[in-house]
């Protein structure tokens, strides 16, 4: 078994063991969507309105809560150092932790995004956009967010420094995947930002594990 | 040609030929400024011509375009001297990408704040997210995690490297900027100068604009330079030659 589908198994049985670690982000996601409708107004032609922006930036606030630890264990105990001294490629790891990274929160969050819907009383067309943009979206975040967590891993107090990098970066997919959402609830077509999407997942995939590799190597030269 | 370039590279890596030859282009970057500056500001804002439709309001755009250029520029200069610094292990690169960070990121500020006053008496409101607006101010956001992160770790090389990777990760939105006007109908207006093209402005107007734009061009490298000096004493205050200079 290769190096990176073990890290693979061993982080998802980790995740298994310690269900916090993505079940805590959930009900972050779940609470921070219940908070819009007390705040600005319960009326539900209003809500329908905004509630594929408000479930998207929720999404995307519960994704930075749980990147922080996604390389920081591996630098504090040294399996980092044992990565780089196999001689095996920083670039599988990378990208085997975000994917990692997206079973636990991307995943979960796009299965769940329903309820929210129906909290916030998304018109009934916009179900199927909600799930597709999430689910295209969602792992670009999870690549993104990898470059973050990899250059902040060495920091102390590393979560809010990773929030100010990477969100200016999630404004994209934020913008595309909110208008896919809206266009879909007022009843109009939305290809175009789910294959804008689509477009964003296959650069992020392929180039944001170098980035993200470039940066654990930082962490080990300190 | 390409020997000179080698050569140059190879002698911008040595901080004191750097610092020594800085000293010589100090007074023509200060007179260029400083002439410009006043050529360019007084032509735009006493003798150019009013615009039809804005009237004198279009004036701001003497220093509107010249620092929302900047403010792209330097991002990339940024970004490739943080690149050399991650190839070449280049100290100066990293000095100067420091150096360069909190100047565009204020050239950016000021291209969204005039941005602002520009927007008020012509379409009746500060600020809309438009996609232009939106990418500068992403912009802004790229040169604050930029800066926080140069300073965030306890070794300085590991902080620029970090700096370095993030620049680099962030050059995706300078083509978002560039081409945000002709992607998305938006109310910001499209670009005034192209290389490719004849430039929309009468020539009335558009020479101060070209005066100015060269001028902040002049005054940045001015910033930088002395920015860069100061770096180059500090981190090299234990060397034999700055001690030199320190006691002349």
């Amino acid at each position: 078994m290769s190096l990176v589908t073990a890290t693979i198994r061993r982080d998802l049985l980790l995740a298994a063991r310690n269900p916090g670690e993505w079940a805590n982000p959930l009900m972050f996601f779940l609470m921070v969507a219940a908070l819009f409708p007390l705040a600005v107004d319960p009326d539900p032609s209003f809500l329908e309105k905004i509630a594929g922006g408000v479930i998207w930036v929720a999404a995307l606030l519960a994704t930075l809560l749980s990147l922080d630890g996604l390389y920081r264990p591996d630098v504090e105990d040294g399996s980092l150092e044992q990565w780089l001294a196999s001689g095996e490629s920083l670039y599988g790891l990378a990208l085997g932790k975000a994917l990692v990274h997206w079973c636990i929160s991307g995943l979960p969050l796009t299965l769940m995004s329903p309820l929210l819907g129906l909290m916030l009383s998304l018109p009934d067309e916009a179900y199927a956009a909600l799930v597709l943009s999430l689910l295209i979206g969602t792992p670009v975040l999870s690549l993104l967010g990898a470059v973050g967590a990899a250059l902040t891993a060495g920091v102390r107090g590393g979560g809010l420094l990773l929030s100010l990098l990477i969100l200016p970066l999630y404004i994209p997919v934020l913008i595309f995947a909110a208008s896919a959402v809206y266009h879909a609830g007022i009843g109009m077509t939305y290809n175009g930002q789910l294959a804008m999407l689509g477009a964003m997942l296959a650069l992020a995939m392929a180039l944001t594990p170098f980035a993200a590799a470039a940066a654990l190597k930082i962490n080990l030269l300190r | 040609m390409w020997q000179w370039l080698k050569r140059l590279y190879h002698r911008l890596g040595s901080p004191k030929w750097f610092y020594e030859i800085s000293a010589r282009w100090i007074p023509w970057l200060v007179v260029l400024s400083a002439v410009g500056a006043v050529t360019g500001i007084v032509w735009g804002l006493a003798y150019a011509p009013a615009d039809y439709l804005q009237g004198n309001s279009f004036r701001i755009i003497y220093i509107h375009v010249p620092a929302a250029i900047l403010a792209q520029s330097a991002y990339m200069m940024m970004a490739v001297a943080g690149a050399i610094y991650l190839i070449w292990r280049m100290k100066m690169a990293a000095w100067v990408a420091k150096c360069i960070a909190p100047i565009g990121a204020s050239f950016c500020l000021i291209a969204l704040l005039t941005g602002a006053i520009w927007g008020k008496p012509t379409w009746g409101t500060w600020w809309v997210w438009d996609a232009r607006l939106t990418s500068m101010l992403m912009l802004l956001f790229l040169y604050f995690g930029v800066m926080a992160l140069q300073q965030a770790m306890e070794s300085e090389d590991s902080s620029f490297r970090a700096g370095a990777i993030l620049a680099l990760v962030g050059v995706v939105n300078i083509p978002i900027i560039k081409y945000s006007v002709e992607w998305w109908n938006t109310l910001h207006q499209p670009a005034t100068l192209k290389l490719t093209e004849k430039p929309s402005m009468d020539p009335a107007m558009l020479w101060p604009l070209l005066i100015m734009i060269v001028t902040t061009y002049a005054f940045f490298a001015l910033l930088v330079i002395l920015r860069t000096r100061n770096e180059i004493l500090w981190h090299e205050r234990k060397r034999q030659w700055v001690r030199e200079l320190l006691e002349k």
